[in-house]
């Protein structure tokens, strides 16, 4: 065991791409199901907090866009199960464990989008940090995930720029459109910067990620990236970053920024953000309102096996069908 | 004279069925499905930018003062486009009912005399032609499912079938276009709709309603109450910012 061990550590630093078949530690898969669901559970959950403004969006321009976006992110989750399906999990045991609280997803989607101007913030603030985030999981060490990542940075682009977009309209607008604007700003700012997660000295799963290149930057470093980019886009829009303490230092090329809350950060972690409970909830009642339709569709296709029709379902249960599926998703 | 309210309608239908399928985002009883119903959405709503940007053209609104500034009273869809259609039976019995008339026709939209109609009904043929698939295949799943699925499916299908018939009848404003050639004749469809129809539900072993009850209104501007309460949500944040660009 020791030698596989070796041999698996040794592939991984000369950058080869770790695939489903092959050996692999179990604290390897562990961690992998943990990170790939938090981030399938987060893209599904993230839906919520946008999609409740697109029966309300402004324009139809907006609302075509709104609405693509977010079946975008149902996409992205539905690449991220199947990648996570890969090391030997079904969909609907990560689920089940997001419900029992065993499983997290990102703590940004726990507070609420209360304007039209969140939609916007949400786009310009988290997707990008979403980006910096993502971008090096490109290269992530396990090949299904970094696939995955492939085609949701592209993705993630398109995001960035539709949030900036409102932004910018926003901004150029009435006085309440840009105090819209301001205010979701001053809501936003903070949370997008936990997102990165506590600084690197604290961080639970970080050294052992870093030697199994499933992360290649720290939290620390990644925030400052974020903020670096962020700053100066805010002063294009024309708004005030909400902290007194951000100035630029020449000596390091970076902007400084004050303290973050992290008590804040743990409360919401934990289960006890604005949200957390109405987001959970309104995943549970969606899994049960369609209960009877995911039944029917099992037994649809138990009768019909031999025929062409009812493909999803009997494909769930099907080793051949999970082949295809993780096939489908990298 | 009577195009332009005609393309509105139109414009009217696909719009509202488009805010209806949209409503699901987040609600879906299957990931996979939260994707389909989407990009019916986004078809639906495509198709109604498309008949407002010709309105437009002729004379009419932009897109978003047709969609935004007016009331209930003033929009000319069909009663069976604005149902709710909240829980999955309902909506999946309404939208096929909806993909099999679109499906016939738009293919006869196609040969309209007017060329702008006749490119819309080309676009909105492909379109219908997968989308009638896709729902035919959830009534065949559903109704030849388990009991409970038959029993919702079958109850779904009596609840909307009395708002089929004004798929079948020309408006006063839109009899002289049908002459002209330019609208297909509804009264024509029903019976190829009935066939199509009737082969699905076989397949699914569901019955076709006997009921013979028939609602109507949708393009005198005499809606279900449920049209206002869609339109309060559509439209509240437009209305709260006059003249504002977005």
């Amino acid at each position: 065991m020791a030698a596989a061990s070796d041999e698996f550590q040794a592939r991984i630093d000369r950058e080869e791409r770790i695939e489903p078949q092959d050996w692999m530690p179990e604290g390897y898969r562990r961690t992998l199901v943990r990170q790939i669901s938090q981030h399938a559970h987060s893209e599904v959950i993230g839906m919520q907090p946008e999609g409740g403004w697109i029966s309300r969006a402004p324009s139809l321009e907006r609302k075509v866009i709104l609405l693509a976006k977010v079946q975008d992110e149902g996409g992205h989750g539905l690449y991220l199960y199947g990648a996570a399906e890969t090391l030997g999990v079904s969909r609907d045991e990560l689920i089940d464990a997001m419900h029992t609280g065993k499983a997290k997803y990102s703590s940004i989607f726990n507070y609420p989008a209360l304007t039209w101007a969140d939609v916007g913030a949400i786009g310009w603030l988290v997707d990008s940090a979403a980006i910096v985030n993502q971008v090096p999981l490109q290269r992530c060490s396990y090949g299904p995930y970094a696939r995955a990542m492939m085609r949701i940075c592209k993705e993630e682009s398109f995001h960035q720029r539709q949030g900036y977009d409102i932004m910018l309209a926003l901004a150029r607008g009435s006085a309440a459109q840009r105090e819209m604007a301001q205010d979701a700003l001053n809501r936003w700012w903070w949370p997008t910067l936990m997102m990165f997660g506590p600084s690197d000295a604290d961080s639970i799963h970080s050294s052992q990620s870093f030697a199994w290149k499933i992360k290649r930057y720290g939290n620390d470093e990644l925030r400052q990236k974020f903020i670096d980019q962020a700053v100066p886009q805010a002063e294009v829009l024309g708004l005030k970053i909400p902290d007194d303490d951000l100035q630029w230092d020449a000596a390091t090329g970076h902007y400084r920024i004050g303290a973050i809350d992290w008590d804040e950060f743990q409360q919401v972690v934990s289960g006890n953000g604005p949200c957390s409970r109405q987001r959970l909830a309104h995943h549970r009642q969606v899994q049960e309102d369609g209960a009877w339709v995911r039944e029917a569709v099992a037994v649809h296709a138990a009768k019909h096996r031999a025929g062409s029709d009812g493909p999803k379902a009997a494909a769930r249960n099907s080793d051949t069908a999970q082949e295809g599926r993780a096939d489908a998703a990298v | 004279m009577s195009l332009l309210p005609a393309v509105v309608a139109l414009g009217d239908d696909a719009l509202v069925l488009g805010q209806r399928l949209s409503e699901w985002c987040g609600k879906a009883p299957l990931l996979e499905e939260e994707m389909a119903m989407a990009n019916t959405a986004l078809d639906f709503l495509g198709r109604a930018r498309l008949y407002y940007g010709y309105a437009n053209t002729l004379g009419g609104r932009d897109e978003d003062g047709y969609t935004f500034h007016r009331d209930a009273r003033e929009y000319t869809n069909l009663l069976l486009f604005e149902l709710p259609g909240a829980d999955f039976a309902a909506a999946t019995a309404r939208q096929f009912l909806v993909d099999a008339f679109d499906e016939l026709h738009s293919a006869e939209l196609a040969n309209s005399a007017d060329a702008t109609l006749a490119d819309i009904g080309a676009k909105v043929h492909k379109e219908a032609t997968y989308h009638r698939c896709h729902s035919a295949a959830w009534m065949v799943r559903l109704g030849d499912g388990t009991d409970e699925s038959r029993r919702r499916m079958q109850q779904a299908l009596e609840d909307v079938w009395g708002y089929r018939q004004e798929l079948f009848v020309n408006a006063p404003a839109e009899q002289p276009l049908v002459e002209q050639g330019i609208l297909p004749d509804r009264a024509e469809l029903r019976a190829a709709w009935q066939e199509a129809v009737a082969t699905t539900l076989a397949e699914a072993t569901l019955t076709v309603p006997a009921a013979s009850w028939a609602v109507k209104g949708g393009r005198q501007g005499i809606h279900t109450e449920h049209l206002g309460v869609m339109l309060a949500e559509l439209q509240h944040l437009s209305r709260s910012h006059p003249g504002a660009k977005w």
